[in-house]
């Protein structure tokens, strides 16, 4: 007689099945065929450089840099935006939520795991993209150093060939770029929110570009509500709506002017990083309160 | 309602209510770093079109300010001064940050417009030629001024406004105190201080001090030494009567 397997105590918090939805999730983002927007990505920036092929090196590096981070921008965002907004509708219509949730997984990890796939899709898509840029980028000063070279002795180039490095990778890049994954997650935590009591994903989608429109002028409501003394009370109810429901997008928008060559110092790009962060959690834990209480 | 919902909504105020005060410093530490500097008024908007002035507003105004600086490079080709300007106008605006688009709209108004002005065939008098002229001369000068106060720190468009100074508008004095202020912000090319004791030699009741300068750059060593430094130099000698004994031997090919 074989022995019974001993029953495993189930765990109030399981990395293990946050992870198994998260994959999958992920898996099914991905058979959606989401990376094909690659391709256009690849064929934006390669276009603009080849376009600007007839201007000066400063210029060909400004457009192709200004080109690749405002698609990483765009894309992100719609990634995240629409990814995040199909999430819950669809389980609900494939009634895959509820052969989960028969399962003891609580609706933490369930609404966890997705949101990591979701995160690490943002996070597998702005990788390919960096790695696109950053060869593209490194085509043209490879081509803009040849160019300089041609017939000129090398003793005389060291400036130039200092200008053309100097114009093409300046290592800002990289905390821009580590800001637009932070902008398109929080994005996508506050996609998630919504669509945790919308009734259905068009009115997440067209709710989550609208919120992303105005937090961009966030700031300037923010500044009228607390400059105005002499407001009428509606209209600063509504400005105090508008600063305290809304978040700052211009906080997590510091990409246009690093672009340019703006250096970020590190202790500004670590407060920048952490109110991301600290939106992105927040966003999650709401969205899973609302959730949490909701029939399904 | 949902309970939750409005539990939710609440949270959301209160988190809203908290994180202003961060937020709001935050915003300031990024002003003082240079970031959030393009202003978006009525003025820009009609400047740039409505769409352009939402996507601009979305957070992608570098690929607006791209756009509009692509097209007065195209209008520059055409010679259509007037609508490049308005490109310029709108790109610098969106990209306070970018040197490349102060530097070239300063360039194509001050040196390219100004020259086309003065060349114009259709207007045969001269007087109006050369007043259009300076007008482009001063657009251009205002780009740069307007371009040193969004990047104080840095030393390229101090060194293109000497050089406009210089060149166009023969400012000797406006020419030094701009390469004077260019050698003092860190990264300056080498030859702004020079250039500045230069300028400063030409600039009338200034002569003494610019002596002072010229001599202190030839007792720094034999690479000091270079032509115009020795020109100006042996002029200023001149020109201040210095005693014989205290002349710095000019080599006669440098003297003027």
């Amino acid at each position: 007689m074989t022995a019974a397997p001993a029953a495993t105590k189930h765990k109030l918090f399981s990395p293990a099945r946050v992870s198994a939805i998260a994959s999958n999730t992920l898996l099914e983002l991905v058979r959606l065929k989401v990376f094909y927007f690659m391709l256009l990505f690849a064929l934006l920036i390669i276009g603009s450089s080849a376009f600007t092929s007839k201007f000066s090196f400063q210029e060909q590096f400004q457009v192709l840099k200004d080109v690749s981070l405002g698609a990483m921008s765009i894309f992100t965002w719609l990634l995240a935006v629409l990814a995040t907004a199909m999430l819950l509708p669809k389980d609900i219509e494939d009634r895959t939520l509820y052969t989960i949730l028969a399962k003891p997984v609580p609706r933490f990890e369930y609404l966890l795991g997705k949101f990591l796939g979701v995160l690490f899709l943002l996070f597998i898509a702005i990788s390919l993209m960096s790695a696109v840029f950053v060869v593209v980028l490194y085509t043209r000063e490879q081509t803009a150093l040849a160019e300089a070279s041609r017939g000129v002795p090398p003793n005389l180039l060291t400036d130039e060939i200092r200008q053309i490095r100097a114009s093409a990778f300046n290592s800002n890049l990289l905390p821009g770029i580590v800001i637009i994954y932070l902008k398109a997650a929080l994005c996508a935590a506050l996609t998630l929110l919504l669509s945790t009591f919308a009734s259905s994903w068009i009115f997440t989608i067209i709710t989550s570009v609208v919120v992303y429109l105005i937090g961009h002028i966030q700031p300037i409501a923010r500044e009228a509500y607390l400059a105005s003394a002499t407001v009428a009370p509606l209209t600063k109810i509504f400005l105090a709506l508008v600063s305290l429901l809304i978040p700052d997008l211009t906080a997590l928008s510091l990409v246009d002017d690093i672009v340019v060559g703006n250096a970020i110092p590190m202790l500004l790009f670590a407060k920048t990083a952490a109110l991301g962060g600290i939106y992105v959690c927040f966003y999650f834990l709401v969205g899973y309160f609302v959730f949490s209480g909701k029939e399904l | 309602m949902n309970r939750r919902v409005v539990i939710a909504f609440g949270m959301l105020l209160v988190f809203g209510a908290l994180r202003m005060p961060f937020e709001r410093q935050l915003e300031a530490e990024h002003k003082a770093a240079y970031f959030h500097g393009a202003k978006f008024d009525l003025g820009l908007r009609e400047q740039i079109g409505q769409m352009a002035f939402l996507a601009a507003l979305s957070g992608f105004r570098s690929l607006v300010a791209d756009g509009l600086y692509l097209h007065a490079h195209a209008l520059w080709e055409r010679t259509e001064w007037g609508r490049m300007k308005l490109n310029f106008d709108g790109a610098v605006a969106l990209q306070p940050r970018c040197i490349l688009f102060w530097d070239q709209a300063a360039w194509h108004m001050a040196f390219n417009a100004s020259i086309a002005a003065y060349e114009d065939k259709n207007q045969p008098r001269e007087a109006l030629r050369i007043k259009a002229q300076r007008e482009y001369w001063k657009l251009g000068e205002d780009y740069l001024v307007r371009g040193i106060a969004n990047n104080p720190d840095n030393p390229t468009l101090y060194d293109r406004l000497g050089f406009l100074y210089r060149e166009k508008f023969k400012d000797h004095c406006k020419s030094a105190e701009t390469y004077a202020r260019c050698a003092k912000v860190p990264g300056a090319p080498v030859y702004a201080k020079r250039f500045a004791a230069y300028e400063l030699a030409q600039c009338p009741g200034h002569e003494r001090e610019a002596y002072e300068q010229l001599r202190t750059f030839y007792f720094m060593g034999k690479d000091e030494h270079l032509p115009t430094l020795l020109k100006w130099l042996g002029k200023l000698q001149e020109k201040l009567e210095i005693p014989p004994e205290q002349k710095i031997a000019i080599p006669p090919a440098s003297n003027p």
